[in-house]
């Protein structure tokens, strides 16, 4: 990873050097173990304070919405693809784009990690083939899979789709991945079983909207949730409101997402909000072929109509 | 100072929890699904006071997240439409155990806002004075806990009625107010020793754990800044650009006050009720005319700093609206961290 943050600083040196961009978003390292900050620089004299690791998770294509300056933003294959899903979408100019692409081998998942240390308190955590997790405990080795992040262990992107730069190698794809299996377990339920599968996996939500903000799609300026006039939702943590702004925040994904993960992994609570995210996905695969943000030609099926869509549910 | 010894191999604690149940609703640390910590009514359950601290902090036992306070109906036929009436609250008294004393702390800073002499919120305050609160002192400070440098400590008292001393095998307990006696005899806790001894062994954790305090906040010259100073300094844009404005930070933090009010109607009937709010929330100032005078992240994120760490300092000179009990540094998703910022500020020189 050392390599990585080299590389990186290396490219954003000489593009703010060149004055090729105005800013570069990155990540700063973290003040914790398992955790960094999306950051900025402006200065070539400043680009060491960039940093990669394993936990750069959260998805850098939110911070480009609706800017206007000339940006170098550092990418992994899900953040390439929600550039992608943003320039289509008109949320940035590619051309004041450039994009450090980073080749990924999946972020590790800070829970999961806590959870193998068997929740005593994380002091370093050292990524490799096998990773080592430092503790209060002790010392732990575990392997690389089980604590990745659940959304990386099924990724099929991980090099990034679009990109000017890249800070390393390609990195081999996955291959046979099933990507819907909690997905169809759920299907295969009785609507008893789903209404309380869905009842337990909603109990505990706060209303932050971590993961709403977290997410680079929900860009809208007033989100429903927020309306005033008319107001649509209620505002208490009434379970009805908790899953109306949740079933209908992932319809609004629909033929968007693209698993990135950020939702979930910035949820303060726990909450595996990705399955609803990912039924749509599942949907929009199954129906129209799609994946979200691997073209910037292709229209989404969801602002889109073809002739052959499929219409067995017009009756 | 009483002080009360209880055995933990004896079953004395299961025991006095269950009396207890008999006068107050307990509440206690458990576990939900998914690794998550809260503040949660025991029933028969024993509280889980292994875990450091919980997730949320317990504020939402006096103040709820969600808190109806009157009720109406809109059905013209009733002879009490539109009129608001006092919605029923549960007025049993409440134990809370395993409270951290940082967190208890908190309620004395929250009491500076619902308890005042100008104006006073009757459900806050009915609520917090039924309480107990039964504390646990702190044997091993988390690498993310500041209490004692925010101007607590992992032994403070304040807003305690009793503290739990974990010795293993038992626990000695400081008997600190009327109320925490009061709970003692409930329970059937009565096993008094000898104070010289107990408060020397006490004194001794004390000195211990905090000698294994990692980290600080910096606050030595937040008082002799001037607002506009800091409100103008330039780290803000740097400092609040990865925020997500999720509101995580103030829904966790024990001595985040703000709250919402809301009516809500089903068919006619209808509640008007007080929900948590957050300043991080693009909602939150926004007035009718659909001007924000906050209406950017930055302005948001300078204002929840600057509250904990200036206006509240300047406005009771209690020291900042922040007990050190890290979980914003915790659960922040992006990592903006109070120890971080709180350096800046303090130390921050503008150049004239
Ligand atoms: S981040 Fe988690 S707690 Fe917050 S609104 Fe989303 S699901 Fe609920
Ligand atoms: S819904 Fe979640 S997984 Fe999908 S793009 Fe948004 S943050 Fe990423
Ligand atoms: S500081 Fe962190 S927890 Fe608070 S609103 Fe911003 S992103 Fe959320
Ligand atoms: S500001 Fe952060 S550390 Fe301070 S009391 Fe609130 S949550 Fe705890």
């Amino acid at each position: 990873m050392l390599e990585y943050t080299k590389k990186i600083r290396e490219i954003a040196e000489r593009l703010l050097k060149e004055g090729k961009v105005d800013m570069v978003i990155g990540f700063r390292k973290g003040t914790l173990p398992m955790i960094n900050e999306p950051h900025f620089v402006k200065r070539a004299e400043d680009v060491n304070e960039l940093y990669w690791d394993t936990f750069c998770a959260v998805n850098l294509a939110n911070y480009l919405t609706d800017r206007k300056e000339r940006i170098a933003i550092v990418a992994k294959g899900c953040d390439s693809r929600n550039i992608v899903n943003h320039i289509i979408e008109n949320k940035v100019k590619k051309d004041k784009i450039v994009v450090i692409g980073v080749p990924c081998k999946g972020m590790l998942g800070r829970r999961k990690i806590a959870l193998a240390a068997g929740g005593s308190e994380i002091l370093e955590v050292i990524d490799g083939a096998k990773v080592t997790i430092k503790s209060k405990a002790g010392v732990k080795e575990v392997d690389r899979k089980d604590v990745t992040q659940d959304n990386c262990i099924i990724c099929t992107h991980r090099n990034p789709v679009i990109y000017d730069e890249l800070v390393a190698e390609k990195v081999e794809e996955q291959k046979n991945v099933d990507r819907y299996e909690d997905v169809k377990k759920i299907e295969a339920m009785s609507v008893q079983e789903k209404n309380e599968y869905f009842d337990t996996l909603l109990s505990t939500c706060i209303r932050c909207y971590a993961c709403r903000n977290a997410c680079p799609l929900c860009y809208c300026p007033t989100c429903f949730v927020d309306e005033s006039k008319p107001q649509w939702v209620g505002k208490s943590i009434e379970e009805t409101d908790i899953k109306t702004f949740h079933f209908l925040r992932a319809y609004h994904c629909a033929g968007r997402c693209t698993d990135c993960g950020s939702c979930e992994r910035v949820c303060p609570m726990n909450i595996k909000m990705r399955v609803l995210t990912k039924k749509l996905e599942k949907d929009c695969f199954d129906q129209f072929g799609w994946e979200a943000g691997l073209s910037l030609t292709e229209r989404p099926p969801l602002d889109t109509y073809k002739p052959n869509d499929p219409q067995d549910f017009i009756k | 100072m009483k002080v009360i010894r209880i055995d933990r191999g004896e079953g004395k604690f299961r025991e006095g929890l269950k009396l207890l149940q008999n006068s107050y609703v307990a509440f206690g640390p458990l576990k939900e699904d998914r690794e998550v910590y809260n503040f949660k009514i025991l029933g028969d359950k024993t509280p889980d006071l292994n875990i450091q601290n919980t997730y949320l902090s317990p504020k939402g036992i006096v103040f709820p997240q969600s808190e109806v306070m009157l009720k109406y109906t809109l059905d013209e036929t009733k002879e009490d439409c539109n009129l608001m009436k006092e919605a029923e609250k549960d007025k049993k008294p409440k134990a809370v155990f395993g409270i951290r004393p940082c967190d208890a702390a908190s309620f004395l800073i929250a009491k500076r806002n619902f308890d005042t002499a100008d104006y006073k919120d009757p459900y806050w305050i009915s609520s917090y004075e039924a309480t107990t609160f039964a504390g646990l002192a702190c044997n091993e400070p988390c690498s993310t806990c500041f209490c004692k440098s925010a101007g607590y400590g992992p032994f403070n008292e304040e807003g305690l009625d009793l503290l739990f001393v974990d010795f293993n095998s038992y626990f000695l307990i400081k008997v600190l107010t009327p109320k925490g006696e009061e709970l003692m005899k409930k329970a059937n806790w009565q096993n008094v020793v000898d104070s010289d001894k107990a408060l020397a062994d006490i004194l001794s954790k004390k000195t211990s754990c905090e000698d294994k305090f990692t980290t600080s906040i910096a606050t030595s010259n937040l008082k002799s800044k001037t607002i506009l100073e800091l409100y103008n300094a330039p780290f803000w844009e740097e400092e609040s650009f990865a925020c997500l404005n999720c509101g995580t930070c103030t829904f966790v933090c024990p001595t985040c006050w703000c709250f919402d009010i809301q009516d809500e109607n089903c068919g006619c009937d209808g509640v008007r009720m007080k929900n948590w709010d957050s300043c991080m929330f693009p909602l939150f100032t926004l007035h009718g005319t659909g001007h924000n005078p906050r209406g950017n992240k930055q302005q948001r994120v300078r204002q929840r700093f600057m509250h904990k760490l200036k206006y509240y300092l300047d406005k009771y000179d209690k020291g900042i609206q922040c007990v050190g009990c890290g979980r914003c540094v915790r659960l922040c998703p992006v990592n903006i961290d109070i120890r971080r910022i709180s350096e800046k500020m303090n130390g921050y020189k503008a150049c004239n």
